[in-house]
């Protein structure tokens, strides 16, 4: 084996490469090269770091220092300052990663890293995801070995139960209850399945695992494979992430050359292989019998449960499905055991939680915090608070199925309960902050739009209910809004609530009933005084020119495409209403300020 | 019907062919099937679908029935620029509705069609997980991040030019 004198990581997760990771990879070789020191620094590409915001993200060790924002162009610099004379780049470090004493700040020091404590991330912008010796040299595919010469599998479910496990999907359903149902199914061929289709809008922590540690959700499956009795495993992708479907299957290849998938694994009698099923733009497919139906190669629409998957599941047959985070938990906890895991988080929600931070935020990325964390926490020790010193208004969590929490619950520690006590739930990991200007009935129906269009059809409640719901959202943002609107809202979000035939139709109604019970004076706003008080509804708003500001230019009146806006050069101009149709153009050209929204 | 597709477009059936003996015997081929069927020919045409049907001995409206209700498949063909706006709640709010309408107006195509010169399709995607460069688009496999509506022109001139 080579050694190298320092290392350079990479970023190569859908943020970072999208700002042109792989361009800096590149770069740096041909600089080395030129250097004559490509013997002495590994150039790694890595999985994500978590923190998007500053993306490109470059880190070289062993100084650990934390290069930000990076363009190909800086390269140059790095190499020649850094990697061969020694001297940090100090310009182009992330600016918290300075100390005030101008020293460099470990990775756990700087702001956004303190709080946080990495479990199903522990390896994402550590190891190469595409070299499954790197994951090997972590402990990788050791939990496996040890499961497979050293427990029984009713040992390993123990483990599992006894860790307290519950499930990041969204439900939270103990995972080694989940184990123990499909164990106990009577059957001679049962499947293994991991949910991969990461559908909430604004969650992306299962495609960054997936992205940057591929093998330990492989491992994981055919941990659970031996588990349950499996041999048979399928990961359901969304086609949306290519880079993670690349990834995993580099990584399943490469896992069934090494015999750690495949016939006779470890020379214990254990077979298990998985194979990698992609889905094609349908959000119900992360419901668990929507998701079986579309590996049948059926219409991915749900079925009453129960029965429920670990009875007849896939095929028929019984069917374990967890969820990509659960099973990036599962490795650490068979080799530190459950105490270790158990001793972490709130009483009854264990571990930690992955969440993506983003909307109105400064550090918007990923985030690994033990649960019992506050929101606050998060939001401003982790997250650096809100751009532009706004104030914050409510934090979206669990997508289309969950709520807003709105300032005075900002010390709810993170766990599954406190969620919904609050009107919200912890769904899949998707955090978005919102501040003053943004509009809570806009945001209620945005999502009720989503819904509507992802709605399979198949169950009334769902297919007209949440239909109709929008058709009354769509009335209030447009200034149509009627008494008794509100209260019809309720009466509709009660009963798709109860009679919805899955998760997606049953949790529609969420957003519009957590906004109402918070911020029902907007709605109010909106239906009696025809008013958007956060200024985002179109219909709603008026542009008008504040006379002291304006200098009367006439830039706005020329730019107008409407002629709305009438007035005598050097004297204050004004928007005739009627002919205006709000589309800010005035606003955006106007160099005093003096255009505003109302 | 499928005898004229078969003659006109043969060397992409062939390699077709291969995939449907691939997985032929696989639990449930439909999906990738469909999949790489309309890698290799840019939609799912009734011609095709027919194909599959025989191919996988099953009835048509089986295979219709999921290649419509998949929002990724495509019964007409796209494009050569598949624009996709991110509305996932990161880009909505931070603004990426008024990307869309820019589009909209530069294009001068609503959502989901096609320009007449079959460059540019335009469509509104969920969430594309780079909510970390909230708003965000991608023109085929490229993702463009921290979007303002004025940077719009400039990107779609680049690939109208070539």
């Amino acid at each position: 084996m080579e050694l190298y004198r320092a290392h350079v990581l990479v970023c190569g997760g859908t943020g970072c490469t999208s700002s042109g990771s792989a361009g800096i990879i590149d770069k740096f070789n041909e600089e080395l090269e030129k250097h004559n020191i490509k013997n002495e620094v590994k150039v790694v590409r890595t999985g994500c770091f978590g923190l998007c915001e500053v993306g490109p993200v470059v880190i070289v060790y062993p100084e650990g220092a934390f290069y930000s924002r990076i363009k190909v162009e800086d390269v140059p610099e790095i190499v020649e300052e850094h990697l061969v004379k020694g001297r940090i780049v100090k310009r182009l470090l992330y600016h918290d990663s300075v100390a005030e004493d101008q020293t460099i700040k470990s990775l756990d020091e700087v702001g956004f890293y303190k709080k946080q404590m990495r479990i199903a991330f522990r390896n994402c912008g550590v190891i190469d995801p595409e070299n499954i010796e790197e994951y090997i040299a972590v402990d990788g595919y050791k939990a496996l070995g040890k499961v497979l010469t050293e427990m029984t599998p009713e040992q390993v479910i123990e483990t599992i139960k006894a860790s307290g496990l519950r499930g990041r999907g969204g439900a939270g359903f103990p995972t080694g209850l989940k184990w123990e149902f499909t164990r106990k199914a009577p059957g001679d061929k049962k499947y293994v399945c991991c949910n991969a289709d990461e559908g909430d809008p604004g969650a992306f922590m299962d495609r960054s695992i997936l992205e940057g540690d591929p093998h330990s959700v492989i491992e994981a499956m055919a941990i659970a494979g031996y588990a349950v009795g499996a041999d048979q495993g399928y990961i359901y992708v969304r086609a949306e992430y290519p880079i993670a479907v690349k990834r995993l299957t580099i990584a399943i290849a490469q896992a069934r050359e090494y015999g750690l998938l495949g016939k006779d694994i470890f020379g214990t009698g254990f077979n298990f292989d998985i194979e990698l099923r992609l889905g094609a733009g349908a959000f119900v497919c992360g419901e668990e019998t929507a998701l079986m139906a579309s590996i049948e190669g059926r219409r991915g629409e749900p079925r009453p449960r129960p029965p429920f998957p670990a009875v007849k599941g896939v095929f028929s047959k019984p069917t374990l499905l967890n969820n990509v985070e659960t099973y990036a938990n599962i490795p650490p906890i068979i080799l530190k055991g459950p105490e270790w895991f158990s001793s972490i988080g709130t009483e009854r929600s264990k571990g930690t939680k992955v969440f993506a931070l983003g909307g109105k935020i400064n550090n918007t990325g990923l985030v690994e915090v033990p649960m019992g964390t506050t929101l606050r926490e998060i939001v401003y020790d982790i997250g650096g608070g809100i751009p532009g010193g706004k104030k914050f208004k409510a934090a979206q969590t669990g997508g289309p199925s969950g709520g807003c929490i709105p300032a005075e619950h900002l010390d709810t520690p993170i766990d599954y309960e406190s969620f919904i006590q609050v009107g919200s739930m912890m769904g899949s990991g998707g955090l978005i902050i919102m501040d003053e200007d943004t509009c809570m009935v806009d945001i209620a129906r945005f999502f009720l739009d989503f819904t509507v269009s992802e709605s399979c059809g198949k169950c009334p409640p769902c297919r007209i209910g949440t239909k109709r719901m929008l058709e009354i959202l769509d009335r209030i943002v447009s200034g149509k809004g009627q008494e008794g609107d509100i209260e019809k809202l309720e009466l509709l979000a009660k009963n798709i609530k109860a009679s919805a035939l899955c998760g997606l139709g049953q949790t529609a109604p969420n957003p519009v009933l957590s906004t109402i019970r918070y911020f029902r004076d907007e709605y109010e706003a909106h239906i009696r005084e025809k008013r958007c008080p956060a200024g985002v509804c179109q219909a709603l708003l008026r542009y008008v020119i504040v006379a002291e500001l304006c200098k009367g230019c006439g830039l706005c009146a020329r730019n107008c495409p409407v002629g709305a806006i009438s007035g005598e050069p050097r004297k204050p101009y004004s928007i005739d209403p009627d002919k205006c149709i709000k589309c800010g153009v005035c606003m955006e050209k106007c160099r005093f300020n003096a255009i505003k929204k109302q | 019907m499928a005898v004229s597709v078969l003659t006109e477009n043969k060397e992409k059936f062939e390699e077709f062919k291969k995939v449907i003996e691939e997985y032929k015997g696989k639990e449930g081929p439909l999906m990738p099937i469909l999949q790489k069927a309309q890698e290799i020919f840019g939609c799912l045409s009734l011609d095709v679908q027919n194909y599959i049907a025989e191919e996988l001995n099953i009835p048509i409206t089986d295979v219709y029935g999921v290649a419509t209700f998949y929002a990724q498949f495509t019964l007409k063909p796209k494009g050569k620029y598949k624009i996709g706006v991110c509305l996932g709640t990161a880009c909505y709010v931070k603004g990426s509705q008024k990307v869309l309408d820019k589009l909209q107006e530069i294009l001068n195509i609503k959502v989901g069609d096609t320009t007449d010169d079959g460059k540019f399709t335009l469509e509104a995607t969920r969430c594309l997980g780079a909510c970390g460069l909230a708003p965000v688009m991608m023109i085929n496999d490229h993702v463009y991040g921290r979007l303002k509506p004025e940077d719009v022109e400039g990107i779609i001139a680049k690939y109208r030019d070539e």
